[in-house]
């Protein structure tokens, strides 16, 4: 029997800078999403603090036991499981763009977003610290990853998620409106329909993006969060430009079948990449030409690469998670 | 190492979609305004095209109700302009008001008769803005901005005249665009139709003041700004090298309208350098 579970978008506006409105808005959407049937509901990027938040960023942050974090504990053991965008303040006082897992109560899992924008109209990495990993993790809805907007766009993040075993991509996002082509959706929209299509397909992983509404200082978010199967195809899609909720369900059984069916993930090479990764990364300066690397290349010794169809059947079949069967 | 430009291949016109477009001016109208706390606003109604097509933005996002359109003619201006405001009002049903600033601008210029006309132009076009200012109080309203992004770029506006404003739907269109979203959302077609003009002064029309047409000009700085064409890739996509250069020098030389006036940094936070808010800031 496979772990089943349902998720949610809440495709909401925020307000710049208002954490306390917003924390309002998230309990709104929490207790409608739970009255839905929602297990996990996914927020968007900076939905707590605003996303054009430049000196502002220090204001809104999420101190260590900041009254806003421990609401969102709180709202997590009331309500059900989210993942919450906002800024994240270390106890060494860097602030972090995050997106936060929270579960019965408790803040289960973080993820830094490591590639901050600063091209165009993005200006993040002026303001905010860049993370440094793109670790998967477990939770009672089975090994999932987080990526935050721009990191799907390096294909590199979502290969990482994957060979470290996650089963369900979230994504909270903040994508602004850019380049108003012929179609429904802006120019960059559909690229990142391409993006999130090939991403849940290639790796045979549930995806779930959520992106937000609403303006800042004139640039409006398309919203169009959708939820992918692990073929690629779309569960779910909410309105574009209008605050939306959508929920679908997960079956883990299809990432099974997915990955029976076309096992590129078991035959991935994990050394071959590592070893190319650290051949190119030593390269001389450009113009020097080398031959590819006759040498033994200056790399330890790993593991084989993992079989991820009999890790997640595994993982799947342990009694000790409390996942909702259905 | 060089990269390959082919000269042949057709470059890319400008891109329109005229309903997503209106979808999002309309959002964007609605969310920045009452962002503000206000429901209303107030702009010029010049009968032209720009302006007509922001009243009736306008109208749909906050409804007619919420919309005032004010006409502030001189005695030089064109009764046609009058009448064609006179038609936006009647398609929008938004409120529509009639200011003569004939009496304050002759005024005076009483005292500097030799004055130019663009001083004159100039003059007129302030003695607007501070009119919709003074209602914008009065209304409780925001001044509602009618500049395209043709005339922002070549700086073919007056510095705090027509070109202040609280927000601006059209700032990001190309005149061309004005026109093809003006025909789709209904504004009049003999107001879509008709010569641009700033009607500053009898006869006066945009291409002749300009030297250029619209449509060839949007099709030029689409492909220099939006597109960031080289001058080497313009002439090949088959501009003249002068006019090239004349449009690159009016954007050039019409920056300092786009900005802020400029600041002597002496503190360590100077506003808009190194103290950075989004306008957003206090909604």
């Amino acid at each position: 029997m496979a772990t089943t579970f349902t998720v949610g978008v809440a495709q909401i506006d925020c307000r710049l800078g208002d954490v306390e409105a917003n924390l309002a808005e998230y309990e709104r959407q929490l207790r409608e999403a739970k009255g839905r049937g929602v297990d996990l509901l996914l927020f968007p990027e900076l939905s707590l603090t605003g996303y054009f938040l430049k000196d502002m960023v220090a204001t809104v942050a999420l101190a260590p036991g900041s009254p806003a974090l421990r609401r969102l504990r709180e709202l997590s053991r009331e309500t059900i499981a989210f993942v919450a965008g906002a800024v994240e303040e270390t106890p060494e006082f860097r602030f972090y763009n995050a997106a936060m897992f929270f579960d019965g109560g408790e803040l289960r899992h973080v993820h830094h977003k490591v590639y901050l924008p600063t091209y165009g109209l993005f200006d993040e990495l002026r303001y905010l610290a860049r993370g440094d990993r793109i670790g998967a993790f477990e939770s009672r809805f089975g090994r999932s990853a987080m990526l935050l907007c721009e990191d799907l766009w390096h294909p590199s993040t979502a290969y990482i998620a994957a060979m470290d075993r996650a089963l369900t991509l979230l994504v909270p996002s903040s994508s602004p409106i850019w380049g108003l082509e012929r179609g429904e959706v802006p120019e960059n929209a559909a690229y990142w329909q391409r993006v999130n299509a090939v991403t849940a397909e290639a790796y045979g992983m549930y995806l779930v993006y959520a992106n937000r509404v609403g303006f800042e200082d004139g640039v409006g978010f398309w919203g169009g969060s959708e939820i992918l199967g692990p073929s690629g195809e779309i569960l779910a899609r909410a309105r574009y430009y209008e605050a939306d909720m959508i929920v679908a369900e997960v079956n883990l059984g299809a990432v099974r079948r997915k990955r029976i069916a076309a096992p590129m993930l078991r035959d991935e090479n994990l050394d071959l990449t590592i070893n190319e990764l650290t051949r190119i990364r030593g390269r001389e300066p450009a113009g020097v030409v080398k031959a590819p690397p006759v040498e033994k290349p200056p790399v330890r010794k790993v593991a084989p690469p993992r079989t991820p169809l009999r890790t997640t059947r595994a993982k799947t079949a342990k009694p000790r998670k409390t996942v909702r069967r259905r | 190492m060089s990269v390959a430009r082919a000269s042949t291949a057709t470059p890319p016109a400008i891109p329109i979609n005229t309903p997503v477009l209106r979808r999002i001016l309309v959002a964007f109208i609605r969310n920045e305004v009452r962002k503000v706390g206000v429901e209303r606003v107030v702009l010029g109604l010049s009968g032209g095209v720009d302006s007509s097509l922001a009243a009736f933005l306008a109208a749909e996002a906050l409804g007619p109700a919420n919309v005032l359109g004010i006409r502030m003619p001189y005695r030089t201006s064109s009764p046609e302009s009058l009448a064609h405001a006179e038609l936006v009002a009647q398609a929008t049903g938004i409120a529509i008001a009639t200011i003569e600033i004939t009496p304050q601008i002759d005024a005076y210029f009483e005292r500097f008769p030799d004055a130019t006309p663009l001083r004159r132009g100039n003059k007129m076009a302030r003695e607007r803005m501070t009119i919709l200012y003074d209602h914008s109080a009065s209304e409780r309203a925001l001044v509602l901005g009618t500049s395209n992004k043709t005339e922002l770029l070549l700086g073919y506006g007056t510095l705090h005249g027509d070109m202040a404003s609280a927000l601006n739907p059209l700032g990001d269109l190309y005149k061309t665009q004005v026109w093809a979203l003006s025909a789709a959302v209904g504004v009049p077609a003999p107001i879509v139709e008709k010569q641009p003009s700033a009607d500053l002064w009898q006869g006066q029309t945009d291409e002749h003041e300009l030297g250029f047409e619209y449509r060839e000009v949007d099709r030029l700085l689409y492909l220099m700004v939006d597109e960031r064409y080289e001058d080497e890739d313009l002439t090949a996509a088959g501009f003249a090298l002068e006019f090239v250069a004349r449009v690159r020098g009016m954007v050039q030389r019409s920056q300092f309208k786009r900005r802020l006036p400029v600041i002597a940094k002496v503190s360590a936070r100077t506003i808009d350098r190194d103290f950075r808010y989004a306008r957003d800031w206090g909604c």
